[in-house]
């Protein structure tokens, strides 16, 4: 790898982010807006929907676009540390506790001012957290165990507070119980603009305290002992992640809220290996899923839009897991096929040397019935082995002037110079595993057969070498058989041109 | 005349988990350019007197110098290895990503890394033989390779005082010789090293001085003067059996309590 190739290309992620949110400001403070809710739609033709919803130009549709879009941000940005430092049930319990504190604020303000109930939620989720930190302190209950008290016991509260409020003469109209399941189509103006601020909180931060976010999500210690200010660290996060979850509440609602912080940081985990294009990939999903959510409720489905985003955040998640191109499920399973073929392929060329080996090396052909005696298959089989050699271009076909012959099993083919190589190597690399098992580690010499039958496909170059520095160059494997070296592959290639019947591979002075 | 100030200094240093103590009254003056060994049973503590001269775990009682000042000071001149089990290996990092971390004391608070700090990085890698497997996920590699980054950023961390916590746990024998041979040239460059092991049969080879560690020190001195029988059985023989008692009884005896009465909680 060229060294210019090791610098991360991350300059440019940035600059770009913050002109994303640029355009994003713009379109939160139009100068025309026609004033429609969300709800209120009369047309039911869903591509005029489609239409209303991609135009943006009801300010309606446009709050919850915007909403949706900070919403992303900040859940996929804080969410990418979520899913990296292991704390998806902390995000959860987090996103429960906050219920209490929303209550409050609003049993505080009489209305549903977002300022006030944001900063009732964050006072709550906070406490949450410091009584979880504190039952870990003093008892020994450990962390999951405080999590689950303080996730339902802060969400009983909650619940039992907003009963109250909805019983109360202005509590009808309130619409409070949108925390509980999400309504993105209630965000007034002023939800998104506080959802606006504190996605911009969180590209500061991020960008800002990218090294020492890095650095203590990986390694704490360390990140100690080079001065970097952990605690600090941890509850500069805390606080974020507070934020994002109390102004993603309205359109989520308390019990999804938790799924956008931790989906689409998981589906970009499953994507990448480094952490700055998983920040911005979990950011990614999360805007994407969050509008998608927003566009389908929209187009007339009668579904709530919180379940819809979580939804297709999930679809994504399933995306990544079946198709991902490193870690997706599809990219192992044609890993592994390609493995066991290669292992037959390989199989099938040591039958062949050893089909050789038998004749003392006389002759350089092979009968396709040899090689199923060999490989203890059916004739049929090993004729279907032998032309997947031939398919890669280990063997060629030996045509002589006769008529060729009718039955398979009297097929003969030779070893092209390649599938030489390999069925040496193959074989060696069998017998140096044995004779090391046998002599090294002591190993009885009928055990060591099964164990190099699975070790000789595995075996790299260099620990060839070194089997071979142990065993100091040897000959012959325990069960007395010729180990071929490198210099007996490279000697005994056989010549391209047609063989002579009774040339054998090793012609020994 | 000008008096050298020694890398490390511990003074009468106490640390407990929970109350129960694990270093007790530990002093310590580490001459600059020693190989230092520590050495000691398990649960001996010498992880727990590494992570609290590096100020990761708070000392009940006593003092930590670093050439001649407070750890906070002198930050840049320690460069540290950690045991390799304390960090996720699947987390998305490349492994040129965890040795820049080495150069995040020399940043500093909010700077940037620059080019000169990847510079050193790569130099680094080159030094531990990794330099082909820089945007590599880190757990990728085996367990010597993920040894060998550990150690390329505390290199990169250019200290004077380098504290390892069991760099040989679990390494190939390649890894482990080119680890020896590594420390040995930064010793001849001057460096301090203090490197916690706890293979005896290499110890006597590795290092110059052993700090022989239980609780309380043992002994610390010259590998020939301390690697003993006498003193060996002294670490190794059984703990302080009578010192750790009592200190347990005492830290314990709230939760005896707590246990002998359990329904009073529910």
């Amino acid at each position: 790898m060229s060294p210019k190739g090791l610098r991360p290309k991350s300059d440019w992620r940035p600059k770009c982010a913050f002109l994303l949110f640029a355009c994003g400001f713009w379109l939160a403070f139009p100068a025309v807006a026609q004033a429609a809710r969300i709800g209120d739609a009369i047309e039911t033709d869903w591509r005029e929907q489609a239409l209303r919803f991609l135009s943006l130009r009801d300010v309606a549709v446009r709050n919850v676009v915007l909403g949706t879009i900070c919403m992303g941000i900040s859940c996929g940005l804080f969410g990418g540390y979520v899913v990296a430092r292991r704390l998806a049930l902390f995000g959860d319990t987090l996103s429960h506790a906050v219920l209490p504190g929303v209550a409050l604020g609003f049993l505080w303000s009489h209305t549903k001012n977002p300022l006030y109930i944001f900063i009732g939620a964050a006072a709550a989720g906070l406490l949450g957290t410091v009584v979880v930190a504190w039952i870990q302190k003093t008892t020994r209950i450990k962390e999951d165990s405080a999590l689950g008290l303080v996730l339902s016991g802060f969400y009983a509260i909650g619940i039992c507070l907003l009963t109250v409020i909805q019983k109360m003469e202005y509590g009808d109209q309130s619409g409070i119980d949108s925390f509980l399941f999400g309504q993105a189509a209630a965000l007034s103006l002023e939800d998104v603009q506080l959802m606006g601020v504190v996605a911009f909180g969180a590209l500061v931060m991020v960008i800002l305290f990218r090294k020492e976010l890095l650095l203590t999500s990986f390694d704490e210690g360390f990140a100690r002992s080079v001065g970097v200010p952990v605690e600090f660290m941890r509850y500069l996060l805390l606080l974020g992640l507070t934020f994002a979850v109390v102004t993603s509440l309205q359109a989520v609602g308390v019990v999804l809220v938790s799924a956008l912080l931790i989906t689409p940081a998981a589906t970009a985990y499953l994507l990448t290996d480094r952490m700055a294009t998983l920040l911005i990939l979990s950011a990614c999903f999360g805007v994407a899923g969050g509008v998608l959510g927003a566009f389908v409720s929209f187009l007339g489905s009668n579904l709530p839009t919180g379940p819809l985003m979580v939804l297709a955040c999930s679809a994504f998640f399933g995306l990544a897991f079946f198709f991902g191109p490193k870690h997706g499920l599809t990219a192992r399973w044609a890993r592994l096929r390609h493995r066991s073929r290669q292992v037959l392929l390989e199989n099938t060329l040591k039958a062949s040397y050893h089909v050789l080996e038998q004749n003392g090396f006389a002759t350089e052909s092979i009968s396709i019935g040899a090689l199923a005696g060999r490989r203890r298959v059916s004739v049929a089989e090993a004729r279907r082995e032998a032309d997947d050699l031939l398919a890669a271009g280990f063997i060629t076909l030996v045509k002589k002037g006769e008529p060729s012959p009718r039955l398979s099993q009297d097929v003969l083919f030779t070893l092209a110079p390649s599938g030489w190589e390999r069925a040496c190597q193959i074989v060696r690399n069998h017998r140096l595993w044995e004779l090391y098992l046998t002599n090294e580690a002591r190993y009885a010499a009928d055990h060591v057969h099964e164990d190099a039958e699975k070790i000789e496909h595995v075996l790299g170059e260099d620990v060839v070498r070194q089997l071979e520095r142990i065993l100091k160059n040897p000959r012959h494997d325990p069960h007395g058989k010729l180990i071929p070296s490198m210099e007996d592959i490279e000697r005994m290639a056989p010549r391209d041109h047609a063989p002579e019947p009774t040339a054998g591979y090793f012609r020994r002075a | 005349m000008a008096e050298i100030v020694p890398p490390l200094e511990v003074h009468d240093l106490t640390v407990s988990y929970d109350r129960r103590p694990v270093l007790y009254g530990v002093d310590v003056v580490v001459e600059p350019g020693s190989l230092v060994g520590v050495v000691g049973p398990n649960g001996a503590g010498k992880s727990t007197l590494i992570k609290t001269i590096m100020g990761i775990v708070p000392p009940n009682a006593g003092w930590v110098k670093i050439f001649g000042q407070p750890y906070g000071n002198a930050v840049t001149r320690v460069g540290y290895v950690p045991q390799r089990e304390s960090v996720d290996w699947d987390f998305p990092v490349s492994v040129m990503d965890v040795v820049l971390m080495g150069r995040y004391g020399h940043a500093g608070f909010l700077k940037r890394i620059g080019k000169r700090d990847r510079d050193i990085a790569r130099d680094c890698l080159q030094k531990v033989n990794m330099e082909n497997f820089a945007s590599r996920q880190i757990g990728n590699l085996s367990g010597g390779q993920q040894q060998r980054v550990f150690l390329a950023r505390a290199l990169a961390q250019e200290s004077d005082l380098y504290l390892m916590d069991e760099p040989f746990a679990g390494v190939d024998a390649a890894t482990e010789s080119a680890i020896v041979e590594l420390l040995r040239e930064l010793k001849d460059r001057g460096k301090t090293l203090v490197i916690v092991h706890h293979d005896l049969s290499t110890a006597r080879e590795y290092f110059d001085k052993l700090l022989l560690l239980n609780m309380r020190l043992v002994a610390y001195g010259n590998t020939e003067d301390t690697f003993t029988p006498e003193l060996l059985q002294k670490t190794y023989g059984g703990r302080l059996t009578v010192l750790s008692e009592v200190a347990g009884a005492t830290a314990g005896r709230k939760e005896y309590e707590r246990e002998a009465t359990p329904s009073h909680e529910s």
